[in-house]
């Protein structure tokens, strides 16, 4: 058993303790916006926000994580679209398959809430997840402009 | 149980079913719209729309990353004179198709040729929903057709000052009789308004919030889970398993035997059928593959590249006798490896058997292919069968090139009937499991007359035929003809953009055990490599400019020259490069569309390779989203350079030895490079986007660390060759 909050909802879930928190997450809870891409903390297709901090949630197990913690998920992060990350990302198409995208969008959020006004070496430094479709410039270009009307 | 019919007049939904949510039947397929499976009666096979003006387009092709899905419906919208804001899609499925005669032709999405194959038919069946809209608002006026205008679905008969809108005439319309196919005429597409245009994709918006469900992500109720081994070396079989070790494990339901090739644990959830699967004993027959080095494999490549025998490519002239008499000749042999795909999303697909019907929820790039493998192992008729198409994580070739994930999910979906199993393959298995991009080497030979002008060309290409792999029936008298990509002599798929005047090209076939697949740009990825980097190397032989030299071979080749031409006039071919930064180009045709790229790099003393920007162009005959084009064009690059920089599957013991992105590399942001992209549509043909440009990226990039460094890097990957200053 373990207690999670998870986009400020606490869930009591059934499970293995050594369980990554990713496949709780996707199983247990249900969000399959958080995507399963190498379970070994390399492509960061299932990055969520721990306490506000980019977390691959493949690679911990879900007993590492309190009660107290607040996890949230890109189903967490705005449903209706009006973060400006997610807008920047829809004003320059950035997704192509997508599948990457949910954990671009979480690790591109967390950099700037730790960092509104990235340089362009420090988004690169930071932005390590994979994009196997190749939208690296467009991701670049939308957290650039996030940044910018969140700055206002 | 809910499920949906799917009928002539339009897709029906069990109202319960698409009300709760619940997707025994599906909303999942048809995600752009929950409420796209309406009762409307569709205009035609192509177009539906509802009272309330929603013009619903139905996409054949499968949308994977690549734009198809939204470049198909503009071209539909074009011809329908529609209202864009007003436009959603939707998904038949290829068990429909196969009921209507195949009215929405090939769904194959592969090869590029979503939009370039299907963009006649899709259109008229645009034009043809248009004339009977206007029709149908005709008859209701009783005025003449002719008097009757259409602008962003509003129909007008100016006369009587009259208007409507196409979700009033729609059911009217339905019954109307299709006009005959000549009375159609489709527009000039000089006078596009949406084709043409760089629109906004229709399929953005889910995916930035989760909502976007793919194969991967399918939930049905009482669904369970699977995680499934094959045996690690190609070939190999399972002898036997010892499931009293796991049966107690938590959700543990039932390990099943895949046909004499594998085993596979069934559980509440994924999680726990991987950790029991893990945990499991098993026993393999890895056969005589067993015994296959890396070593092996190459060394058979390198016999072919001098065997004495080998399958004609093309041949013009007499190339023995012109290099006999040459001047001096130049000799190289080139190098590519196996490669992953790689798709982002692993292999998966769910699968529901019953001994009534079998139906199957996965992401292909040829639905009707997915139909044919679950008949094929469901033992039910094809009729019995239906397969619903999902959202891609990619593609790349590896969802066209196999449908092992269907015939698998299918097996094992069989051995509880009634029960919906989703099957999904861990990052490992699917790198371990692939249909890899081949592997072949490459000998060339040239010769120069006395003028020092290009006299003679000898290509001798070994190794690994995709054919033989997939479809040995293909095969012409032991012949791929794909094996030539890029290198053919004539016609519209993808012509050498060269005139050799003594030319010979040839195919030693040597097939190791690993089995080979259609990998995003296929075989014309290693031909670019072989001829662009081995003409860069004659240019520098004869102390020619590596443009002009090229230029000098294509006068017959205008449209290949003109691309070339243009990325070496925007980069500044012939002007001084910043310092320290150097200029290589490449140019290529595939896929119907001709494709240049010029790239600037620096290598510092240490041999650190940094691409700066490239510049390339694309000549696709017409361009439908160039902003979509663009998006293509830079990812081509990422994954041509991927592969160039860091992709390699090698084999130890008959199996794969890369399982995971720990040891297979991916090109990630730090190293992304600036990509301008010029979109140069020549007209009168159709060509392809998604996979050409990788054909450049390669050796745009080897040729410029050539002119940086003076190494000419012959072997990809290049982490292979040291680029440190001697
Ligand atoms: S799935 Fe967690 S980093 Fe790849
Ligand atoms: S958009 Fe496909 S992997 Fe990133």
């Amino acid at each position: 058993m373990a207690r999670l909050s998870i986009n400020d909802i606490i869930r009591d879930v059934d499970v293995e303790p050594d369980t990554p928190l990713l496949w709780v997450i996707r199983e247990q809870v249900g969000l399959t916006g958080t995507k399963y891409g190498c379970g070994i903390a390399q492509c960061g297709a299932c990055t969520v926000h721990i306490d506000g901090v980019a977390t691959r949630s493949c690679a911990i197990p879900v007993s590492s994580v309190t009660e107290q913690q607040k996890i949230v998920t890109i189903e967490g992060l705005s449903p209706d679209l009006t973060h400006p990350v997610q807008k920047a990302w829809l004003e320059l198409d950035v997704p192509q398959c997508g599948y990457c995208q949910s954990g671009q969008i979480m690790a591109a959020t967390a950099l700037l809430s730790a960092n509104p006004r990235p340089t362009e070496q420090q988004i690169r430094d930071e932005m390590t997840n994979i994009c196997r479709c190749g939208t690296y410039n467009r991701i670049k270009a939308a957290i650039e402009l996030a940044s910018n009307t969140m700055a206002g | 149980m809910n499920t949906i019919t799917v009928s002539r007049r339009g897709f029906l939904a069990s109202g319960a079913a698409a009300a709760a949510g619940l997707t025994l039947g599906f909303h999942v397929p048809f995600a752009g719209d929950a409420s796209a499976q309406s009762v409307t009666p569709e205009v035609n096979a192509w177009v539906v729309i509802k009272p309330d003006d929603t013009v619903v387009v139905r996409v054949a092709r499968v949308e994977m990353g690549q734009g198809t899905l939204t470049g198909l419906a503009q071209l539909v919208a074009e011809e329908l004179e529609c209202d864009w804001d007003k436009v959603t899609w939707e998904y038949p499925t290829p068990g429909e198709n196969v009921r209507r005669g195949r009215v929405w032709q090939n769904f194959g999405t592969a090869g590029s040729q979503g939009i370039r194959q299907s963009n006649e038919y899709v259109r008229k069946g645009g034009a043809a929903a248009r004339m009977m809209l206007i029709k149908a608002a005709a008859n209701e006026w009783k005025v003449p057709v002719g008097e009757c205008t259409v602008a962003k679905g509003v129909i007008t008969h100016a006369g009587t000052g009259r208007s409507t809108s196409y979700g009033k005439v729609a059911a009217a319309a339905s019954s109307l009789t299709p006009p005959a196919a000549d009375s159609i005429t489709l527009k000039d597409p000089k006078t596009w308004t949406i084709a043409g245009r760089p629109l906004k994709r229709l399929d953005t918006a889910e995916k930035l919030n989760g909502r976007q469900v793919y194969s991967i992500d399918m939930k049905l109720p009482g669904m369970l889970n699977a995680a499934l081994k094959v045996c690690p070396v190609f070939g190999g079989k399972i002898k036997s398993f010892d499931v009293t070790q796991i049966e107690r494990m938590p959700g543990f339901k039932k390990a099943v035997r895949l046909g004499d090739t594998g085993v596979a644990v069934i559980a509440d959830t994924w999680w726990r059928a991987k950790t029991a699967l893990d945990a499991l004993p098993i026993e393999w027959d890895e056969g005589p593959n067993a015994n296959v080095q890396q070593a092996d494999i190459l060394a058979a490549q390198q016999e072919g590249l001098t065997a004495r025998e080998a399958i004609l490519g093309s041949k013009n002239g007499d190339v023995p006798a012109a290099l006999g008499s040459a001047r001096r000749t130049v000799e190289a042999v080139y190098a590519v490896p196996h490669q992953h795909h790689v798709t982002m999303e692993p292999m998966n697909a769910t699968a529901l058997w019953t001994a009534e019907k079998c139906e199957v929820w996965t992401a292909t790039q040829n639905a009707e292919a997915a139909l044919a493998t679950a008949a094929e192992v469901s033992g039910l008729p094809i009729d019995k069968n239906e397969v619903y198409r999902l959202h891609l994580g990619g593609g790349f070739g590896r969802r066209s090139s196999s449908h092992d994930f269907v015939r698998y999910a299918v097996l094992i979906a069989k051995e509880m009937p009634g029960t919906p199993i989703k099957t999904i393959w861990s990052r490992e298995e699917d790198m371990t499991h692939g249909w890899y991009h081949p592997a072949t080497q490459c000998r060339l030979v040239a010769g120069f007359d006395d003028q020092d002008n290009l006299s003679a060309l000898h290509m001798r290409i070994s190794g690994q035929s995709i054919l033989a792999t997939l479809n040995p029936d293909r095969l012409q008298n032991g012949r791929d003809a794909a094996t030539f990509q890029g290198l053919n002599p004539q016609g519209p798929e993808s012509q050498l953009g060269y005139t050799v005047p003594n030319l010979l090209i040839e195919h030693a076939m040597r097939n190791p055990h690993v089995p080979a697949g259609f990998w995003r740009g296929v075989n014309n990825n290693q031909n670019a490599i072989y001829l662009e980097c081995f003409l860069d190397e004659l240019a520098h032989s004869s102390k020619q400019d590596p443009l002009e030299f090229r230029r000098k071979l294509m006068a017959n080749h205008p449209k290949h020259r003109a691309v070339l031409d243009a990325v070496a006039e925007k980069v500044g071919w012939g002007t001084p490069a910043p310092a320290g930064v150097y200029r290589g180009i490449a140019q290529q045709m595939g896929f119907g569309s001709y494709v240049a790229a010029c790239a600037e790099v620096s290598v510092s003393d240490a041999g650190i390779l940094k691409i700066h920007r490239i510049v390339a162009a694309t000549d696709c005959g017409h361009a439908v989203n160039p902003q979509q084009i663009a998006a293509q064009v830079e990812g081509s690059f990422v994954y041509g350079l991927t592969a160039a920089l860091y992709g390699e599957i090698t084999v130890a013991n008959g199996r794969v030895e890369q399982e995971n992105f720990d040891t297979y590399q991916m090109l990630r942001m730090d190293e992304m490079f600036d990509v301008e992209t010029i979109i140069m549509p020549s007209g009168g043909f159709w060509g392809g986007v998604g996979e050409p440009t990788i054909f450049v990226a390669a050796p745009a990039v080897l040729n410029a660390i050539f002119a940086a460094t003076g190494i000419r890097v012959r072997q990809v990957p290049l982490s292979k060759t040291s680029l440190k200053k001697a």
